[in-house]
């Protein structure tokens, strides 16, 4: 099983409802947050392009924020869903450091925070809480191993793409385009 | 051509403007290190080639420095951590894939490797020194027998201590400017042209002092080497590498870089130790004081600087 999302650049009218969403649902502190919507201007007037994502850690097969993670706070569960334990976690920062994407941050706590793809949700087969409330449905989630799935699909039918690929972390967030 | 006018990036209030996860004491961290990776490797290289009459302060009073640098190194790592209580952690996992994990290891070798060290020339520095038990005593004339068995592994230990602090950046590729297999030579041998301004500034010895400025000489013209090596390296490389480093080509680095690091930290002080070598008397405080303060800043600017290079936003 490998768990992916596919986000549809196109539907996506940058409302950020996903970012409250996982707010509410995580329990992020204030001022704090697992997922952001960027906005990108391509090309020059009048030729311009907006291009609104949404964007969260890409749960990466390569991940370099598991690597290098000195206790093993940081960590890939069943699915490819990476991780972080609080307990294990010393604060050092390496991970944050890591990530070509900057999706970790540090929680006032002091551990290290990031997006967990709702794996609460997921185990019990629901949606993450970004995609099930997204009020243009643009986004998709589902287990790439199965080519029936709504993820495979979307990734089958539409041309897509990766952020940062020369990063080399093979991301699991796809942007369809 | 497609070309990208404009990228709001992320505005998280209290995430963007520190993802700059590393401050000050990363820095320190670093030079410490470093510094006390240079000294140990001359203490157990001089006692390897059978030099000690002649090098008094390189094997016998500086490494008397190393444990209170390593010591201090770890404390500032510790301040770093967010979750300071878990600490232990740190200690109770081996990841080898992880440099944050093997360098807290590696110094937790090193560290008693320096205090054994010490403890062997102890008597002489403070000729009252009293071991209150006997274990002690016998330990402490079995290694002053044995200095070079010590003096190996120290000496292994040492350099691996160096390259581990450029290493600890270089495994970040996500940071481009740190994303170079350069780093861990360059601090390496940064770290020991450090720990060589170090025993200078100790040497009472005419002689000694002619010896390490020559090596001071010949290790700042690699670090020469190898920091042109990593610019050019960078701007050989993809967009994000050169914008990297565009930071020292008239960025936001290009004054504190090439005027402290490489005029004051590296070509002044190689100029003085060049007049020093004719026969000038160059007060040796003025150099080592150099080279130290140079070695320090250059850490703080790759650690800063790394943290500015980015793939997104
Ligand atoms: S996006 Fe960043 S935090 Fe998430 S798995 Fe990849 S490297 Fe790790
Ligand atoms: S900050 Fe925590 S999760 Fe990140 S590498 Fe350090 S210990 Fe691991």
């Amino acid at each position: 099983m490998r768990y992916a999302m596919a986000i549809d650049t196109r539907k996506c009218v940058g409302c950020s409802d996903c970012v409250v969403a996982c707010q509410t649902e995580n329990n992020v502190p204030i001022g704090y947050c697992r997922d952001w919507v960027t906005e990108t201007v391509d090309g020059s007037y009048p030729n311009v392009e907006i291009e609104l994502r949404s964007e969260r850690c890409n749960h990466c097969d390569n991940s370099p924020c598991v690597r290098c993670c000195p206790t093993g706070a940081s960590h890939i569960v069943e699915g490819g869903v990476v991780l972080v334990t609080p307990h294990k976690c010393i604060g050092c920062g390496a991970c944050i450091e890591s990530c070509p994407y900057d999706a970790r941050y540090s929680h006032p706590e002091g551990y290290v925070d990031k997006c967990t793809f709702c794996n609460h949700r997921i185990t019990k087969g629901e949606k993450p809480a970004c995609v099930a409330v997204c009020p243009t449905k643009c986004m998709y989630f589902g287990d790439l191993d199965d080519p029936n799935s709504e993820i495979s699909n979307a990734l089958k039918n539409r041309k897509h793409k990766v952020l940062a690929p020369e990063a080399g972390t093979n991301p699991h967030i796809f942007y369809l385009v | 051509m497609k070309e990208e006018l404009f990228i709001s990036g992320r505005e998280i209030p209290n995430i963007d403007p520190y993802l700059h996860i590393w401050h000050w004491q990363i820095p320190i961290y670093l030079f410490l290190g470093g510094l006390a990776a240079g000294i140990l490797f001359f203490a157990g290289l001089y006692t390897i080639l059978g030099k000690e009459k002649e090098m008094q302060a390189t094997v016998k009073w500086a490494p008397f420095i190393v444990p209170f640098a390593l010591v201090l190194g770890l404390f500032m790592l510790f301040l770093d951590l967010k979750h300071k209580l878990y600490f232990w952690q740190l200690y109770t996992t081996i990841r080898l894939e992880s440099p944050m994990g093997w360098g807290a290891w590696v110094l937790m070798i090193i560290t008693p490797i320096s205090l054994v060290w010490c403890a062997s020339y102890i008597r002489e520095v403070f000729p009252k020194w009293d071991w209150k038990f006997e274990f002690l005593r016998k330990f402490e004339l079995w290694v002053i027998d044995n200095r070079k068995i010590v003096a190996w592994p120290m000496v292994i230990y040492a350099v691996i201590l160096g390259i581990y602090t450029g290493i600890l950046l270089s495994a970040f590729n996500a940071r481009p400017l740190w994303n170079t297999a350069i780093l861990g030579p360059l601090f390496l041998v940064s770290g020991m042209s450090t720990g060589v301004a170090t025993i200078m500034w100790i040497s009472k010895s005419h002689e000694e002092r002619k010896i390490l400025g020559r090596i001071d000489l010949l290790l700042i013209a690699i670090e020469l080497f190898f920091i042109t090596h990593m610019i050019m390296g960078a701007l050989a490389g993809s967009q994000v590498m050169i914008q990297a480093a565009q930071l020292f080509l008239g960025g936001e680095f290009t004054v504190s870089f090439w005027a402290f690091v490489i005029v004051l930290g590296l070509i002044f002080p190689a100029i003085l130790e060049i007049l020093e070598l004719y026969g000038y008397k160059i007060p040796i405080a003025i150099t080592s004081f150099l080279i130290l303060l140079g070695g320090l800043i250059f850490r703080f600017i790759m650690v800063e600087a790394g943290q500015l290079t980015r793939y997104l936003y």
